[in-house]
């Protein structure tokens, strides 16, 4: 094992994983904003909303990550072009950001159903009781309380699309895994930029998930 | 939407030997549930094993335990698949690196390492829920085992781990199920199953929609009859008034 030419690679592997942060961040954003809205319409009393965001959830939970990641590659391009009407090229991180919102929106519902769920249904009735609109009680009574309730689960499910964002490898992507890859491929040594690459994975997750556990101990009362 | 809508393909030709494209898919199939279930196997033994390490009161083996658990649920299963495809082989020794890369078709030497991958990598998480399962147990089942005259394997054996089990059916379950969807990258090591099998027709056939979708509707269909399965096996082992999900 020669670890020698690792500091050498710095910067490309930083690079790599700039871009894994960025569909990190993106991707939770946008999945908790669609997670919401299908949580929502799952808890909503129109029966065929909720059939609708049902059937969402567990189309996207019973296939794998990877198969909508591949899927997506292929697909969105040609969605676009159905769309706008001409050729929009889009790279893989597009349609690589759209499979993950789509596909962690379906996780992120569940949990934020839940946790929607957990609110006392008197703290519904009594904004309603001030004159509150349904959508108003929501978004200033129930939500801001079931937020603060599902954190903890919403940061370890991000931590689990931290680690899944490594699946982008399949269409390409330089993500962190790719830029190591590539990287020892090039100089010859994949083993140790492989480890170096398990390594980067295994403390980042390891460090946030450890205080996502603090942070659950502080919330519980 | 120019697109040329065919679900026929499936029937038709691969235009290698008498193959049609829907012979594809179900090879893939047989590789993804090969893959699945020999990996399940290895989660669960050692799962177990590990589950029950947790729970003892001997600090070295809990530790041990921990730290598996912690190793293995914070490495990316894409990064574990390559480690143990492109790394572990050439630190074995001599006669079976040799063995592996030589004598095993490429096949098999994929499907080895995407098992032993998926078994450990599983392994973790089952751990978790054993653990759990053993302590939601009431603390004077393990006492009045003891107080039997049991010893601790035994207590094990025949008083916490069957009750643990049925407690952590549901759980287990979703595990099952995902070890289902994440032997998917075992198509990135170049293993035909159902995900490989699915790009290849896009590929060669053009008809990707068609193609994609019925890797969906396997993939749904799978999940769903294993679901089910696993709720009538809920039902068939669970112990009348054990618990209150387990039966009237």
């Amino acid at each position: 094992m020669d670890f020698s030419s690792i500091p050498a690679a710095l910067p490309a592997l930083w690079d790599g994983l700039q871009t894994t942060l960025q569909l990190l961040v993106l991707g939770v954003l946008g999945g908790v904003l669609l997670g919401t809205l299908l949580a929502m319409m799952r808890l909503s009393h129109n029966r065929p909303v909720a059939n609708l965001a049902a059937l969402y959830v567990n189309y996207f939970r019973s296939i794998p990550l990877l198969l909508v990641i591949t899927w997506f590659y292929f697909a969105v391009p040609f969605a676009l072009r159905a769309i706008t009407g001409e050729d929009t090229p889009v790279g893989a991180f597009a349609s690589c950001l759209v499979a993950f919102v789509m596909f962690e929106a379906a996780y992120f519902c569940e949990i934020v159903r839940a946790g929607i769920q957990a609110i006392p249904k008197g703290q519904m009735s009594a904004a309603q009781a001030l004159g509150m609109t349904y959508g108003q009680s929501m978004r200033l009574v129930v939500l801001p309380q079931a937020f603060r309730k599902m954190t903890p689960l919403l940061l370890q499910q991000s931590i689990i699309l931290f680690q899944d964002t490594s699946l982008v490898y399949s269409v390409g992507l330089i993500d962190f895994l790719n830029a190591a890859r590539s990287r020892g491929d090039i100089v010859g040594q994949p083993h140790e930029f492989l480890i170096v690459a398990g390594l980067v994975y295994f403390v980042v997750s390891f460090a946030a998930s450890q205080l996502v556990k603090r942070l659950q101990k502080r919330l519980a009362v | 939407m120019d697109y040329n809508w065919d679900w026929g393909v499936f029937f038709r030709s691969t235009g290698i030997g008498e193959e049609i494209y829907l012979d594809w898919f179900v090879a893939g199939l047989g590789w993804t549930v090969a893959v699945a279930l020999a990996g399940w196997i290895v989660a669960l033994l050692l799962g177990s094993l590990l589950g029950v390490l947790r729970t003892l009161p001997n600090r070295w083996l809990s530790g041990l335990a921990t730290l598996y658990v912690d190793l293995f649920r914070n490495v990316p299963l894409l990064v574990q698949l390559f480690l143990w495809y492109f790394l572990v082989p050439d630190l074995l020794p001599e006669p079976l690196e040799l063995w592996f890369k030589q004598d095993l078709s490429p096949a098999t030497s994929a499907y080895l390492s995407v098992v032993v991958c998926l078994g450990l990598f599983t392994a973790a998480r089952v751990c978790e829920q054993v653990r759990t399962g053993i302590q939601a147990l009431p603390k004077g089942q393990t006492a009045a085992a003891l107080a039997l005259g049991l010893r601790t394997g035994q207590a094990y054996r025949q008083v916490l781990l069957p009750q643990a089990f049925r407690i952590i059916i549901p759980p287990l379950t979703s595990e099952f199920l995902n070890i289902f969807k994440n032997s998917s990258v075992a198509s990135l090591i170049g293993l035909m199953e159902l995900l490989a099998q699915t790009k290849q027709t896009a590929e060669f056939s053009a008809h990707l929609f068609e193609a994609f979708t019925l890797a969906t509707l396997i993939y749904f269909t799978l999940n769903m009859s294993l679901m089910l399965f696993m709720r009538w096996v809920e039902k068939k082992v669970a112990v009348p008034g054990l618990l209150a999900a387990g039966g009237k």
